[in-house]
């Protein structure tokens, strides 16, 4: 291993501009002759629109332009899409509702966009959307998932009468009922997989910027994936053809999946532009954030498993309801669908599977893909009814586990999955040891002398990374392929810029991509520049989200490197004057086999561009390649995750005293970054279990719409992390990379409500786990132990 | 419109602003210095941190008015003739930034707690003294190594 290659833990190239506060996010982008867009939002949940009144608004000083719903209609500018078709279990297609940018007639949530006002200054627009007047007729408002379909619930949208999106089924349940009549025991639960808000900490932001001249576009976005963007607005909302609409997504503060949806605010900006003749800039703040992000999760799940007398699992019926809010944002009909059923099976053997989804609207900010995206959903079942399971039948949490664990490989679930690989015994064994399993009923009795409640819990996480390949999602609904893209540009000199289809907001790919490239070429990471996040740069690509810029991303770039030595290696063979099946490539170095001839990498670059030494119809000119990678199959990272804790039962505050964590990625680039991405993930994991929950009250008035009342995980809410891997290699991709980005978020709530009941001696907890509600909880087992 | 004159990294500058002006929006609008960064709109999430006459402020919830005379410093002014400022070092050896847009914030406060508390600083201080900043990136664990390293490293440093 090199000092910057394949995994050294290289300390990361991008920190010096973040740590000096030359990072370049949206907001710090100033257009010359810029103006300022404000929004103004629905202060109902449901409502029509009778009438806007302008007049006063216009008047306001420095105003230039106020837009609304029809001037949208006007334009003929194309409403916002939902890019996964679902289709019901009767094969009807999903009841997608219009949704455009500025609302039309009719608001649909506390946030919804009505107008938009363009003035000089910020201040200017703000004061001016106070100004507008609207003359609403409020409507009841649907806000309670189990109230939604009910009859004579108020309908949100035309199309779908009641309410429901869709009623999507998968697996045979003819074999999940057999299995379940043969059951020697039945675990039952009911769940709520809370609802979340992302909370990425720079704000969303967009400038739209029109260049007359060329009747061109340029839209800077915090975007996770500047491609999607450019496609969506340019194919499906008709802003300008692609190679008329330049989009940059600069450095992003964070996207946790928030960052990949296509929304009204960067439509409007960049539609904007060309009306007003300037550059107009939004910046997000973060009540709009709260209020306008897609937020994530809001499950509604009954589930059933299937036991024989020993403990074996049969079957497993999974029944669940999916808020998906007000709209269909622009991944959100598969997240509870295809990214959420065919993880059901867990790391188990299960012989039968059945699962029935609901899509729902209710008049609630739109819901989609947040850290995970349907994986901790489906973990949070699957771990909490094994663990239950393994309580009732009085058996050991882990040995339960271990007794179901899929051992061998390739294995078919009857979920559409086919796990690749993985050895979940070994990070079991390995976790259990970290975690000093053996003495924790010593430690929960020295705990119970300090009056303390004291639980562990386990998860035993499987995910699915890097969703593929593209023609197995086109099957499943997918609007789009799941490849990536990547070419390799080596200069004359021997530097060499990467341009990737990926983005990085904060996983570091400006250094992980390098050490690939490091490793393969043998040059210094310093010699490498990795370009990402500017769609004039990069031809095409899928972006960054479900932890697939390792698998999908480097694949694309390892390819691209292959074709590049390949190259190098002909260009070498001239300039040696050698056959070409004699250059070996090492090191950095061309060689001629058994000789002491030979040329550095970048010797062989340059006479790649000076060509003297082969003509045009040997050779081409020049040292650059392009690779799409399209891999075979999804990843399967797995794990184990251990929370121990202890619970004060005269205040409810629960604090967590261990955390142990081995995980399976594959094969690791940087084991620093990778470690990083598990912290981080574990603490939106605790923050879904302990802090975290947006609540609606019955109006539909978003309640926890500031840090004030949303409680996000800080520092002292958390505890050091202890993380180990296991290794099993990825097989479906040239890197043997399986992805890290979700894990710890995917692994973590189960583990910690685990932790709680374990604790507390009954499963009767909801998340987010507050000291009131363990409190409550907690008075239930004071008298329950009182009257042992 | 009022004006305002400040050392700001040890540079005199002075404008006329409209009265209402943050801090914040003093630095990264009129200044130019786009470092120091809005994460919230409640005085939560710490992203804003600044040093004013060498205490850590909220900038977002501080009037620019209000540091007529005063010394500001910010993450754009801590590191010195080319050499990072030990606590920036701490956070690239530590990886205790991600996304960064919570860094510069983090930072500040950092330097004003070993400030503060001094070099030697435990676990449960550093968590405890970080309760006014949020990052959603790094779970806090890298940060909490880097702050100790930093206040560490701080000590040989003047
Ligand atoms: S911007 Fe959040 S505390 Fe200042
Ligand atoms: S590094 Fe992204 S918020 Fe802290």
């Amino acid at each position: 291993m090199s000092a910057t290659g394949i995994g050294a833990p290289v300390r990361r190239k991008e920190d010096f501009r973040f740590i000096t506060g030359k990072g370049q996010y949206t907001d710090d982008i100033n257009r010359p002759g810029q103006t300022y867009a404000a929004f103004l939002r629905s202060p109902h949940a449901h409502a029509t629109i009778k009438k806007i009144d302008l007049s006063a608004a216009r008047a306001s000083e420095g105003v230039l332009a106020i837009l609304t719903g029809d001037d949208l209609a006007a334009d003929k500018v194309g409403g916002l899409i939902c890019g996964w078709m679902i289709h019901s279990k009767d094969g009807s297609p999903m009841k997608a509702g219009a949704h455009p940018a500025l609302a039309q007639g009719k608001v649909r949530y506390v946030g919804d966009h009505i107008a938009v006002v363009v003035a000089e200054t910020l201040a200017q627009a703000r004061d001016a959307v106070e100004k507008i007047h609207v003359d609403y007729e409020v409507l009841a408002p649907v806000v309670a998932l189990d109230q939604a379909t009910k009859s004579g619930a108020p309908v949100i949208h035309d199309v779908a009468p009641n309410n429901q999106v869709y009623d999507w089924h998968l697996g045979d349940k003819a074999a999940a009922d057999g299995a379940f009549a043969k059951a020697h025991h039945v675990t039952k639960i009911d769940l709520v997989n809370n609802r979340l808000i992302p909370n990425a900490m720079e704000p969303r932001a967009a400038i739209g910027d029109y260049d007359s001249g060329n009747d061109a576009f340029t839209l800077y976005t915090t975007s996770q994936n500047p491609h999607v963007a450019r496609l969506v607005l340019s194919a499906f909302i008709g802003i300008a053809p692609e190679h008329k609409l330049r989009v940059i997504a600069p450095d992003v503060g964070g996207g946790f999946g928030s960052k990949i949806f296509i929304y009204a605010e960067e439509t409007v900006c960049v539609w904007a532009a060309k009306k007003v003749g300037r550059p107009v800039k939004w910046t997000g703040d973060r009540t709009e954030a709260f209020l306008a992000d897609a937020h994530g999760r809001d499950h509604v799940t009954h589930a059933e498993m299937a036991l024989d007398e020993k403990g074996k699992i049969l079957g497993l019926r999974v029944k669940t309801k999916a808020n998906l809010g007000a709209y269909l944002s622009t991944f959100s009909s598969c997240v509870p669908t295809y990214l959420y059923a065919p993880l059901l099976s867990g790391q188990y053997n299960i012989p039968a599977i059945y699962v029935e989804v609901e899509g729902i609207y209710t008049n609630t900010a739109p819901v989609d893909a947040y850290r995970g995206a349907g994986r901790p959903e489906a973990t949070f079942v699957i771990e909490r009814i094994v663990e239950i399971a393994a309580r009732e039948l009085g058996q050991d949490p882990a040995e339960f586990r271990r007794k179901n664990f899929v051992t061998s490989f390739p294995h078919q679930t009857p979920v559409i999955m086919a796990y690749d690989t993985g050895d979940y015994g070994a990070s079991l064994d390995k976790a259990l040891e970290l975690a000093d399993y053996k003495n924790f009923q010593k430690r929960k009795k020295e705990s119970a002398k300090n009056g303390l409640l004291r639980g562990i819990g386990f998860s035993a996480y499987i995910e699915a990374c890097g969703i593929a390949p593209s023609a197995a999602v086109g099957s499943l609904g997918a609007g789009v392929g799941l490849w990536e893209s990547a070419e390799v540009r080596v200069n004359p000199v021997g530097t060499v810029e990467v341009l990737t289809g990926s983005h990085s907001h904060g996983q570091g790919h400006e250094t992980t991509f390098a050490q690939l490239v490091s490793d393969r070429l043998g040059i210094s990471i310093d010699q490498v520049a990795i370009v990402h996040g500017d769609t004039d740069k990069v031809q095409f690509g899928m972006g960054t989200y479900g932890s697939r810029s390792g698998a999908v991303g480097m694949s694309a770039i390892s390819k691209a490197l292959d074709k590049v030595v390949a190259k190098a290696k002909k260009v070498a063979a001239y300039a040696l004057e050698a056959s070409e099946g004699d250059i070996e490539f090492k090191d950095g170095r061309f060689s001629v086999a058994g000789t002491d001839k030979s040329l550095a990498f970048g010797e062989v670059a340059l006479q790649a561009y000076i060509a003297h030494k082969f003509s045009g119809q040997e050779l081409e000119p020049g040292l650059k390649e392009g690779a799409f990678y399209d891999p075979t199959n999804f990843t399967f990272p797995s794990g184990v995750h251990i929370c121990e804790l202890e619970i004060d039962p005269d205040t409810g505050v629960t604090t967590i005293e261990r955390w142990t964590a081995v995980d399976d990625f594959g094969n690791i680039i940087n084991p620093m970054i990778v470690e990083g991405q598990v912290h981080g993930g574990i603490a939106q994991g605790v923050g879904q279990a302990l802090y975290e929950g947006a609540h609606y009250d019955a109006n539909g008035q978003l309640v926890t719409a500031s840090y004030m009342d949303y409680c996000m995980p800080r520092a002292d809410d958390l505890p050091s992390f202890v993380i180990d891997t296991t290794l099993t290699p990825c097989p479906s991709n040239p890197l043997g990379i399986k992805g890290c980005g979700e894990a710890g978020a995917i692994a973590a709530p189960p583990a910690v409500i685990n932790a709680i009941t374990d604790a507390l001696g009954h499963e009767d907890i909801a998340m987010p786990a507050s000291p009131q509600a363990v409190w409550r909880a907690a008075q239930k087992s004071v008298h329950k132990l009182a009257a042992e | 419109m009022v004006s305002v004159s400040m050392t700001v990294n040890g540079k005199a500058v002075s404008a006329k602003i409209d009265p209402r002006t943050l801090l914040v929006q003093f630095l990264r609008e009129n200044l130019l210095l786009t470092g120091t960064h809005v994460g919230c709109d409640t005085s939560q999430c710490g992203a804003c941190v600044v040093h004013v006459d060498g205490l850590a402020v909220k900038s977002c919830t501080t009037l620019a008015v209000a540091c007529d005379g005063s010394t500001v410093t910010t993450i754009e002014g801590l590191a010195h003739d080319g050499a990072l400022h030990p606590m920036q070092e701490a956070f690239r050896e530590h990886h205790g930034l991600q996304c960064g847009f919570c860094t510069p914030g983090m930072i500040m406060t950092a330097v004003d707690l070993v400030n503060r508390k001094g070099h030697t600083l435990d676990e449960h201080t550093i968590r405890e003294e970080l309760e006014g900043n949020i990052c959603r990136c790094t779970g806090y664990h890298n940060i909490v190594k880097s702050v100790a390293a930093g206040a560490q490293a701080m000590a040989g440093h003047k």
